[in-house]
């Protein structure tokens, strides 16, 4: 359990840190570490050359941009979970969060880390894709831009280019009258990865008409993704049309099999925890109505 | 590379190699040999230490990152007004618990539990069952290392006295 030999580099900007990514192909970017040094200890990764982004101005903020909610790549998972903006806008990452790690990880573990790792079983990740949320990269040409929707593909695959550093994430704001969130997974053991999670976030207009329903699941398939999931807007009727609702979406879903879950396992128990999901978001609209 | 690192309020400079994890620098390179190696791969929780007053993996840590925090290890997990041989408040209660067996999680746990009592004085037994949900033990069952933490709990809020009023 001790890492093959490395070069380390601590640059003071993104830039300097592009630089030395495109001079470096096999170059690792270290943020948090609580992925990248396990890896490196059980020699799976063998980069030539670390480069520690912790130092650079500007990544561990997070900031209201007025459409969205724009949180630093370092920053670090344990301050994500105590943002009082991230509570109030984001309440589904939120919800999110006390399931990632234990607390001695989340409080070195980064909400890019998490994104650019890419396990199928993170709870980030997820969240990103439900929430529709942009990732903004750089590398020397410029700044490029993935929707969480198209960024995933595959265990650990992600689009983002060798040379290219993730430096922040834009959440869109909810704009609906009532939001409602629901986060529900499973584990062998408290905070574990996950053998199957559900995130819900719904947005509902001021009668309480539900506008927009944001499912997505992780743990199941090779990366975290959307559902569609087509409800009738009155409360009461989405509520008994649920479970053929999330049914009809799991049809799309290529689901894994490993030594902890099968794939039918896996189907069955990400259908509950959706509907707890979506369950627990109705009615924290119904709540917020009364 | 040259690194100067703050153990314990000490400053301990070396030239080391770049991979060397912030576990192996403390037992290695500083000689405390209380933080302890278990899985060296962020599963099991021994090698727990605080990280500017964060509980956090030294084995997940590298020696290079940590490089201008504070580090406190069990050796100073109650500063260093105490004398050599006294324990804390919070290892006395692991002691009166029976919450050890052989002891070799157990500075991790005396640190997670730290910075939960940090955090949150008057901790629930939910919140202590999360504090240490990283941290593995293979005596105990965890039960007696719960009422540890929750019995230092008590006494650290200021009730640090015998039953009887003795």
């Amino acid at each position: 359990m001790k890492a093959a030999p490395f070069d380390y580099i601590r640059p003071d900007t993104l830039d300097d840190a592009c630089a030395c990514l495109a001079s470096h192909p096999d170059a690792r970017i270290i943020a948090g570490g609580q992925s990248l040094v396990p890896m490196l200890a059980m020699r799976l990764a063998r980069p030539s050359l670390v480069i520690d982004i912790a130092h650079i101005d500007g990544l561990s903020a997070i900031r209201d941009d007025g459409d969205a909610l724009v949180i630093g790549t370092m920053v670090r998972q344990a301050a994500a979970l105590s943002d009082p903006l991230i509570a109030t806008h984001l309440p589904l990452l939120a919800k999110a969060l006390t399931h990632v790690g234990h607390p001695p990880t989340r409080s070195r573990g980064t909400v890019g880390g998490s994104l650019v790792h890419a396990d199928p079983s993170a709870e980030i990740p997820l969240v990103a894709v439900a929430l529709g949320a942009c990732l903004r990269m750089r590398d020397s040409d410029g700044d490029i831009d993935f929707d969480a929707a198209d960024f995933f593909i595959g265990p650990m695959l992600t689009l983002i280019p060798p040379t290219a550093c993730l430096y922040e994430i834009r959440f869109p704001k909810p704009k609906a009258a009532y939001v409602g969130t629901g986060f529900h997974e499973i584990a062998t053991r408290r905070s574990d990865y996950a053998l199957a999670a559900a995130g819900a976030h719904i947005e509902a207009d001021a009668h309480g008409r539900v506008q927009d329903i944001r499912l997505a699941i992780g743990g199941v398939s090779d990366f975290p993704q959307r559902l569609p999931i087509d409800l009738p807007t009155d409360l009461a009727k989405s509520k008994s049309s649920l479970a053929a609702a999330i049914d009809t979406a799991l049809d799309t879903v290529d689901f894994v099999e490993d030594m902890h879950a099968s794939a039918s396992y896996r189907r069955r128990v990400v259908a509950e925890l959706a509907g707890r999901a979506i369950s627990d978001a109705l009615n924290e609209i119904t709540a917020g109505l009364a | 590379m040259n690194i100067t690192l703050d153990i314990n309020g000490k400053a301990t400079t070396a030239s080391i190699e770049p991979r060397l994890t912030l576990l192996d620098f403390l037992r290695d390179v500083a000689g405390l040999k209380g933080t302890h190696a278990g899985c060296e791969h962020g599963v099991c929780g021994a090698c727990t230490v605080l990280l500017d007053g964060d509980a956090v993996r030294s084995c997940l840590v590298l020696a290079a990152q940590a490089e201008g925090s504070h580090i406190t290890t069990i050796e100073a997990v109650d500063g260093a007004d105490r004398q050599p041989g006294e324990l804390s408040i919070i290892q006395d209660a692991f002691c009166e618990t029976h919450g050890l067996q052989c002891g070799y999680c157990t500075p991790g746990m005396v640190l997670a539990a730290k910075t939960l009592l940090q955090h949150t004085p008057a901790p629930s037994r939910e919140d202590v069952r999360e504090a240490i949900s990283g941290n593995i033990c293979r005596c105990t069952g965890y039960v007696q290392i719960v009422d540890a933490i929750m019995l230092a709990a008590e006494r650290l809020q200021g009730r640090n006295q015998p039953a009887d009023g003795a």
